[in-house]
């Protein structure tokens, strides 16, 4: 073989860039989501004829919304490609809450707040990973204890008081969550730069590679030498860090937190990861992936309602479109192969 | 009996094994193996089910420790605690499943374990050209049709075997272990691994080839070894024996040659 035949052998790919997007669940999702916003602004408008899905106050809307979701599904994503679970996060969400309102409203700075908030997650997401990882115990039961748990201690630590006085930072700790930079909300900006810091985590470091080897086949990357108990136990950290972190923004854009913060949040989140194309075998999933689909579904939400559906509806049409979309890649998988 | 390492005297033995025996329990899997492989051989590992061939390669790969019985490494005396142990010192395995990730590309499951960094500033990432254009340069000395950047999810067979074998390549091992390449894959595909074998051997790499496709064995290899319940009956160059032989031997219908 000549040199140059070798080069073109190496930069051969099977596939070209439209066969690459016809396999690709973000692809359809982002599709998806263009097509409703061109129906929704057609159909949004009220009784009198009036814009009312593009306005900007109601794209704020959706931008809040998704992004307090989107931020943990970003986290959801790493974990669920490493053939794994984490039902806990909407309890570690309430925990982490509760630990930053009650650390404030004792008179402490925002610093402090918020150390307390990522540390009590972090704390959750290590317990998760040292029993998944190291004990070897299943995710799936592993993490529903830990949302009993994180549940319960909301609950004993509050002592289901609700906190609204955050202390002497109380502006800055709000302004935090509720503030928005350059007309772009704060928990957007941070959830776009955590999809930038997986995305790159994802293609161009070994902890990405290794994430998708754990997920396609665990024995594989063990035999191969790949810390494998180490990268579980990251994603883990990783997805209850993010859980803290949504936490400590929600609380500063509400103004207050109760016991109940995060409630099934577990199940937006997870819908919104696989609906990007997170594959719950493992193996597949990104970061861009878990960006669309939670700014899909929280689309969908917003839509029944601004055509004026009953909101006891959502359920049923975000759940339809979980299966849909599962099924879709079914299909596609099926007719490639 | 040895006549092989007599007439290869000039050859330097790669791997000593002495009277090495494994027990599980009450069970014996090898009783009392000696065994020599050379420098740049292809030895054939023969053997009915329950024979003691896997136990055999997992000690070797430093899967297992033995029970009792001494490895000498070019010489040396040495003891492997770890698969990791047996890779640093030139010994590379290819596991009958492959140890291969379908989610990722050809060049991925090459260096997986062993990914090549480079510094991007203060950060460590992937050196992801490096690895397709050196996996690519392990197929082409192959002569195997794998493309690096393929998915490992979308091949054949035989492209399979071509990725983990290439996978042994990354290091230039003295020896490498292939458990049962051929069970499990398309005629043609055969010939396609036997020939990824026969470029080893033409590397200089020693290949240890559990098979139990007789014609295989004769195709590719120097020499043939042959376990029956844990015990070496045979131990032939491949010019002085049969298949009938081999035959006869692995089911005991004669007792040793």
């Amino acid at each position: 073989m000549t040199d140059s035949s070798l080069t073109k052998a190496i930069d051969l790919q099977t596939h070209s860039v439209w066969q690459q997007l016809y396999r690709s669940q973000p692809f359809w999702v982002t599709i998806a989501a263009i097509g409703l916003c061109v129906v929704l602004s057609w159909a949004g408008t009220d009784s009198r004829g009036e814009q009312v899905f593009f306005t900007a106050q109601n794209f704020n809307n959706v931008a809040l919304n998704f992004s307090f979701i989107g931020i943990i599904a970003i986290g959801m994503t790493a974990v669920i490609i490493t053939a794994g679970i984490d039902l806990s996060v909407g309890s570690v969400m309430g925990l982490s809450g509760i630990a930053t309102g009650l650390t404030l409203s004792s008179g402490y700075g925002v610093e402090a707040g918020i150390a307390a908030g990522l540390l009590t997650a972090l704390a959750c997401g290590l317990v998760n990973g040292f029993l998944i990882s190291y004990v070897g115990l299943s995710p799936f039961v592993v993490t529903l204890g830990m949302l009993s748990i994180c549940r319960s201690l909301a609950l004993v630590v509050s002592n289901n008081k609700m906190f609204y006085e955050f202390g002497p930072d109380e502006d800055l700790f709000v302004s935090i969550g509720g503030g928005s930079y350059f007309g772009i909300a704060n928990s957007l900006v941070l959830m776009l730069i955590l999809t930038i810091f997986l995305g790159f985590m994802l293609n161009y470091t070994a902890w990405g590679r290794h994430l998708y080897a754990i997920g396609s086949n665990e024995n594989a990357a063990t035999m191969t030498g790949v810390p494998v108990k180490a990268v579980k136990m990251s994603a883990y950290l990783f997805c209850s860090l993010t859980a803290g972190m949504s936490a400590i923004m929600i609380v500063g854009w509400m103004g207050s937190v109760t016991n109940a913060l995060g409630m099934i949040y577990e199940l937006r989140v997870i819908a919104s990861a696989v609906i990007g194309g997170a594959d719950l075998m493992g193996g597949v999933g990104s970061a861009y992936g878990a960006l669309i689909g939670s700014f899909l579904v929280e689309l969908i939400r917003n839509g029944l309602l601004m055509a004026g559906v009953d909101p006891y509806w959502q359920g049923t049409f975000v759940g339809l479109f979980i299966i849909f979309a599962v099924a879709l890649e079914r299909i596609r998988s099926h007719r490639s192969s | 009996m040895n006549s092989y390492s007599q007439e290869n005297q000039s050859k330097s033995v790669f791997l000593d094994l002495r009277n090495i025996s494994k027990s599980f329990g009450a069970i014996e899997a090898l009783k009392g193996i000696n065994m020599q492989l050379f420098a740049g051989e292809v030895v054939g590992l023969m053997g009915d089910n329950g024979a003691g061939k896997s136990t055999l390669i997992k000690i070797l790969s430093g899967n297992y420790q033995p029970t009792s019985g001494e490895m000498y490494l070019e010489g040396h005396p040495q003891q492997f605690n770890r698969p990791v142990d047996a890779r640093t010192h030139g010994i590379e395995v290819v596991y009958q499943d492959l140890a291969l990730c379908d989610h990722l590309t050809a060049a991925h499951n090459v260096f997986l374990g062993r990914e090549k960094k480079k510094w991007l500033g203060p950060l460590r990432i992937l050196d992801n050209k490096f690895m397709f254009s050196k996996a690519g340069e392990i197929f082409a000395m192959l002569k195997s049709e794998t493309r690096p950047r393929d998915l490992v999810k979308q091949m054949s067979g035989g492209q399979r075997q071509a990725v983990a074998i290439a996978r042994t390549q990354l290091s230039s091992p003295e020896l490498v272990l292939m458990d049962e390449p051929t069970a499990a894959i398309s005629v043609r595909q055969v010939s396609e691994v036997l020939g990824l074998i026969k470029r080893l051997q033409s590397q200089g790499v020693g290949v240890l080839l559990i098979s139990h496709r007789m014609p295989d064995i004769f195709t590719v290899c120097d020499r043939v070894v042959v376990l029956r319940r844990g015990e070496k009956v045979a131990d032939k160059h491949i010019s002085e024996t049969s298949q009938d032989e081999v035959t006869g031997l692995i089911t005991g219908a004669l007792e040793s040659a």
